[in-house]
């Protein structure tokens, strides 16, 4: 065996008990409190996605009062997110599904915990509530090229 | 006696294209924080030939992160293993291939770069397409710093083969379990670009699968981290006690913390794709976890070298339960540059935890928290642990004296200043929600708050003073260099506190490379098989958006 000074042993105890509190946190938050990461959802062809299924017509959608879908494009060149406003009623639940047309893209929605990378290819989904009134800007979090820095939209809630 | 002048020759060499890349590559660092601030001077510059932000941000990762880092690590490995072992490299042509492979992939590189023809940062994500001559170039430049590990792989077997049963020095040990890590984490990077993006860019294959390209870039990409820093580990665990007057407190657990970090630095790749779409959760919490496992060998080291320091102040007259700090030889720049490195280092990784954890990471993934943590690091932590070695390294293959010694210590302390407050303003600005990798000062006219000016304004302020800084090791670098003084400065080398029999486990390759390679297969094999099942070549290239 190797020689341990006590004061390291008690070093390493403690590294081994924070690293036990960090696992157990993040796991309780992640699959019992429900703040989740995104998962895969669906495969699409980038290069028809815009022509053909609900990216054709990006917007949103009333599934029920208050409870919404959202489609959105991420496009470089010029450089947007179709659509570029959504508004929605205080209370209302939406659920984004937003992929790229191009190249990579993020979605970083502010005041929630909605921030996502964006691939052609792959749909990215994630929900959130809204429960306050106001403006909430998304912004593109990938270099895209150039107009990387013109990427943006914004979320009204009224 | 061996003067090693075979050695120095080619690591003198490494570590002149590496200064010169780091030299090239920060210019820009100052010209971004710049922008941060509201001060563009982009337009003017594209009468010198920069197109745009984004080229420099491309010239600044690649020449900061990848070359200045990978031609000093070699470069300076290589001369350890030689003066550990105490034998002259048995192929020194092979180390010199090496070199030449890693300049021809890095002319091939940079002509495109400097085009503005392959502006697609150094994470290089398709469908943004450079022109395949520059992957290749960086595929040479890989695998140039391959040979050179293979070179010190084939000095270390000769060693043996004399020295049948003897424990492998501490230097050497730790320097080849870097070189080792490195031959098996560039296993991703090398199969995304020869499998996916050459024949991609070549147009033999009309389309590329994003998710996958991505999933084999971050194979390599998070273990590239400690690549980077075992370096500067070899330097903090096995010189710094000497240069500090004392000795290693525990030798047998630094060795168990390289060979850790050789265990369990590959198989956490997906703690950068938190929010990639194509990765599930399951995988994404698996990864996340054995990321904080690493947390385990930083926490040893933490002690192991705070420890070492501490019996140099004590050896050095201090006393007291801290005042020992300040015996410490806080008039020797080497000694300075690299305590402060460090400390900002410690900062790093705290800040690193916060990015592993898993769904916390949402808050700052992909904002500017992520540069103001990587300048901690690598930026910091690494860059300026390689600048303090210089200081005694120069002197030591040169002969001649260090000039300035003022004028170095002060570089370090500027640095160290100028980088905490860079750093914090972008840690600020990252947790108000302002993204990385973009013209933040051209961006605030599209969205974000008064309150982005302050921490844009203190970007901007840390900039400058670190390019003040930066100016200032240049400055020494050439005096020294130009120096009639002469001086005779030997390579430090710690003693262990305790003089103990390493225990075969930890002098034995075999247990921790198994054990390497099985946690790879668990942490990777499901999903690569699942993404090469359905697979998705449909990504035509990008090369007209900047
Ligand atoms: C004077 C010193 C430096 C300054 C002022 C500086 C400034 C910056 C700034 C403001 C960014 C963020 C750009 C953005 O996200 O839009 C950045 C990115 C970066 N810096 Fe530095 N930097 C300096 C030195 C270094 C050093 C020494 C290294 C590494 C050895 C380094 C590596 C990087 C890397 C890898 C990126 C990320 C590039 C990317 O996102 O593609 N920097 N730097
Ligand atoms: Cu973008
Ligand atoms: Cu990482």
């Amino acid at each position: 065996m190797i020689h341990v000074h006590v004061y390291e042993k008690w070093w390493i105890g403690l590294t081994v008990a924070m690293l036990i509190a960090f696992s157990l946190a993040i796991g309780v938050s992640g699959f019992m409190m429900g703040i989740q990461l995104p998962s895969p959802e669906a495969l699409v062809n980038p290069n028809t996605v815009a022509k053909q299924g609900d990216f054709a017509n990006p917007g949103l959608k009333e599934l029920a009062p208050k409870k919404y879908v959202a489609y959105i494009r991420a496009e470089a060149n010029p450089w947007k997110f179709r659509p570029e406003k959504i508004e929605v009623p205080v209370g209302s639940t939406v659920t984004f599904y937003v992929t790229a047309v191009d190249v990579q893209h993020g979605f970083k929605l502010e005041g929630t915990n909605i921030n996502v990378q964006i691939l052609p290819g792959q749909v990215s989904k994630m929900t959130a509530t809204f429960n306050q009134k106001g403006e909430f800007p998304f912004v593109c979090t990938e270099f895209c090229g150039v107009g990387h820095q013109n990427m943006f939209g914004k979320l009204i809630v009224k | 006696m061996n003067t090693f002048a075979v050695e120095r020759k080619i690591a003198g060499w490494h570590i002149f294209v590496a200064i010169f890349a780091l030299s090239l590559g920060i210019l820009f660092g100052p010209l971004q924080a710049w922008e941060h601030m509201g001060w563009n001077t982009y337009p003017a510059l594209q009468a010198v030939g920069l197109q745009s932000y984004y080229q420099g941000l491309t010239l600044h990762g690649v020449l900061n992160a990848l070359v200045w880092t990978t031609f000093f690590i070699t470069g300076f490995l290589t001369y350890v293993v030689a003066k550990s072992l105490n034998r002259g490299m048995t192929f020194p042509k092979l180390s010199w291939a090496a070199f030449f492979v890693m300049v021809i992939g890095l002319v091939m590189a940079a002509i495109p770069l400097l085009l503005n023809l392959a502006t697609v940062l150094y994470t290089m994500y398709p469908p943004l397409q450079a022109p395949w001559y520059y992957y290749l170039g960086l595929t040479l430049v890989v695998v140039g710093s391959w040979m050179s590990g293979w070179s010190m792989l084939l000095t270390w077997n000769a060693w043996r083969k004399d020295n049948k049963g003897a424990t492998t020095p501490f230097l050497a040990l730790a320097s080849l379990i870097s070189m080792v890590l490195w031959q098996i984490c560039t296993l991703g990077i090398a199969s995304e670009i020869l499998v996916l993006i050459l024949p991609w860019s070549l147009g033999l294959v009309p389309g590329i699968d994003v998710q996958l390209s991505r999933t084999l870039f971050w194979f390599t990409g998070h273990p590239l981290v400690y690549f980077w820093l075992l370096p500067a580990y070899v330097s903090w665990y096995g010189m710094m006690p000497k240069q500090a007057g004392g000795k290693l407190f525990s030798e047998p657990l630094a060795r168990l913390a390289f060979w850790l970090f050789l265990l369990l630095s590959t198989p956490l790749g997906f703690h950068h794709q938190y929010v990639d779409p194509g990765i599930p959760e399951g995988w994404k919490f698996l990864h996340a976890v054995l990321t904080l496992s690493v947390f385990f060998p930083s926490m040893l080291t933490a002690f192991n070298v705070v420890a070492s320091l501490e019996n140099g102040g004590r050896a050095r007259g201090g006393t007291g339960l801290l005042m020992w700090i300040r015996s410490l030889p806080w008039g020797d720049p080497s000694f300075t540059a690299q305590s402060l490195a460090m400390i900002v280092f410690a900062f790093g990784g705290v800040g690193g935890v916060i990015n592993a954890s898993y769904n916390v990471n949402l808050v700052i993934h992909n904002t500017a928290w992520v540069p103001g943590h990587f300048h901690t690091t690598v930026g910091t932590g690494v860059t300026l642990t390689f600048i303090g070695i210089l200081y005694w390294l120069i002197p030591h293959f040169t002969g001649k004296a260090l000039w300035g010694r003022k004028w170095a210590l002060w570089q370090a302390w500027l640095w160290t200043i100028g980088v905490a407050i860079f750093s914090q303003g972008l840690h600020r600005l990252g947790l108000l929600g302002a993204p990385r990798r973009t013209m933040l000062g051209v961006a605030t006219d599209n969205y974000g708050t008064p309150e982005w000016l302050f921490p844009r304004l203190m970007t901007g302020l840390g900039g400058t003073i670190m390019l003040i800084s930066f100016c200032v090791f240049l400055l020494v670098v050439i005096k020294t260099m130009r120096n009639k003084e002469t001086a005779q400065v030997e390579m430090p080398v710690a003693e262990a506190l305790h003089h103990e029999t390493i225990p075969a486990w930890l002098n034995n390759w075999q247990p921790w490379l198994v054990g390497a390679v099985v946690l790879i297969l668990i942490a990777y094999g499901p999903m690569l098989v699942q993404s090469i099942a359905q697979l998705q070549m449909t990504s035509p290239g990008f090369n007209g958006l900047w």
